[in-house]
């Protein structure tokens, strides 16, 4: 199997102080990829490549079998295979369903009103249709993002810590939505999180990222029951207390 | 002078408003880039641009002089797209001259001031450039309709510019401002104050309209 993204030698620094540093990474077609690690440690800055929004101070990234670097950027078509939940949720100054309506607009989908009824349903907002989204509470809105990324059905579904503001009940239901999701369209998916026990449920391979360098990334099952590095080891049990 | 105000009315209107038309075509656009993209010479832009907000309309009245009079800058060259000075057209020039950096710059700085966090969301949600700067302008909306007021306003009540490049010339550049300075000037004050009171209930009107063409944007 190629893989379906391949880093190579990239590293990212902002104001000459690099904040990611990944000799190698791949990514395989379909899998979920978990990305732990503490605050900083340059989590979402990799998802920010790997969504081609910024471009790398150095080293490049090969997607689908093309190499894309600075100064060949991907064309739109293949960014629009890719998309992210970002952490902090930034919806338009529109209605929720006008919000989840707008990437399909923009690829000029025409109507897509059942779509978004279900999709509203889905996340537990229908409710909130017409709502304007500025009036949203955080995990409402957070759901609300989650909902118009799915709207893409995209290749690449890139999720930057998506419960982190949610109660038990709907972590349990974006959990569900994103296992869901993937059975139904293979989407490849890089869920950058706090929590292990999230990491544990969902993920096919884990990997933990300290002070922007890989430090291990290994299956699921040997991450957490055989984890090669002492830091992993600490970073698991640290997260265990918590 | 009833049918002559009326048509001085009329001058003052389609002046202004066309060179605020124009100046919102290429202001709001050039505002949307200059606070959005980087590019060399954004700086040099942003600070033409400001500066150009806080232009005398007397300088910028005589620079339009110069730039079509005769025997001005630019004689020997072909002037044949530029007005003739004293028409409407040469108001209209110099207007969209004064309006354009006030319409430019605060579309830049409402732009700016949109959550960039936003603007990366945008464009993961698979804007192209022209979509993202789109969003982003009717995200910020409220910012760029007080750009386009902020235009209006230094334009209506401007008499130094079109004085210069218009001439005041009864029945053909005469416009509400320069006929109230004729008017002082020949002690009739009367005359004066009201054509100064219908400029103001102009001036009300056309940011009322404004306004209401946006409906709810500027609900909290
Ligand atoms: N645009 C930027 N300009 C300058 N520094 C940045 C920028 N983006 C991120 N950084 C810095 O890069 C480092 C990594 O940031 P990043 O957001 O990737 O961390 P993270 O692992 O996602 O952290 P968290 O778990 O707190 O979200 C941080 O020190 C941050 O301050
Ligand atoms: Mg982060």
């Amino acid at each position: 199997m190629t893989a379906l993204y391949q880093l190579t030698d990239l590293a990212q620094e902002y104001d000459g102080r690099r904040v990611l540093d990944l000799p190698a990474l791949e990514i395989q077609p379909g899998e979920l990829l978990a990305v732990l690690g503490p605050s900083g440690a340059g989590k979402s800055t990799l998802l920010r490549l790997l969504n081609f929004l910024e471009t790398p101070t150095r080293g490049n990234i090969a997607f689908d079998g093309q190499t894309y670097t600075a100064s060949q950027p991907p064309p739109l078509a293949v960014r629009r295979r890719i998309t992210t939940v970002f952490q902090r949720p930034a919806l338009l100054n529109r209605s929720v369903a006008e919000n989840i309506a707008y990437g399909l607009g923009l690829r000029g989908v025409p109507n897509p009103h059942e779509q978004i009824t279900a999709l509203l349903e889905r996340v537990g907002l229908d409710e909130l249709a017409d709502a304007p989204a500025r009036t949203l509470s955080g995990g409402e809105a957070q759901r609300v993002a989650l909902a118009r990324a799915l709207a893409l059905r995209p290749d690449v579904l890139l999720l930057d810590e998506p419960t982190a503001n949610l109660d038990p009940y709907n972590v349990n239901l974006i959990e569900e939505i994103i296992q869901q999701h993937r059975a139904a369209t293979q989407a490849t998916a890089v869920l950058v999180t706090h929590n292990v026990f999230q990491a544990r449920r969902l993920a096919d391979r884990v990997a933990l990222l300290l002070n922007g360098q890989l430090v291990e990334i290994a299956p699921r099952q040997q991450f957490f029951d055989h984890p090669t590095d002492p830091r992993t080891r600490a970073f698991i049990q640290g997260e265990m207390v918590y | 002078m009833p049918g002559e105000l009326t048509d001085i009315i009329a001058l003052s209107l389609r002046v202004t408003g066309l060179a605020l038309l124009i100046s919102s075509l290429i202001g709001i656009p050039l505002g949307a880039l200059a606070g959005l993209r980087r590019f060399i010479g954004r700086r040099l832009l942003m600070l033409i641009l400001y500066t150009g907000m806080g232009f005398p309309p007397v300088v910028v009245g005589l620079f339009v002089y110069l730039l079509l009079s005769r025997n001005g800058w630019l004689s020997g060259l072909p002037t044949e797209f530029l007005p003739s000075l004293f028409t409407p057209a040469a108001m209209v020039f110099a207007q969209t001259i004064l309006s354009l950096p006030l319409v430019a710059g605060l579309t830049a700085a409402a732009v700016m001031a949109v959550d960039p966090n936003l603007r990366l969301q945008v464009r993961a949600l698979g804007a192209s450039q022209v979509q993202a700067a789109w969003t982003i302008l009717g995200e910020a909306r409220a910012g760029v309709l007080v750009a386009v007021i902020a235009g209006f306003g230094s334009i209506i009540s401007e008499v130094g510019a079109v004085m210069m490049v218009g001439g005041n010339i009864a029945g053909h550049t005469r416009v509400l401002t320069t006929a109230i300075v004729l008017e002082t000037s020949k002690g009739n004050f009367d005359l004066a104050l009201a054509l100064g009171g219908v400029l103001l209930g102009l001036s009300f009107l056309a940011n009322f309209a404004l306004l209401t063409l946006q409906g709810k944007t500027l609900d909290p």
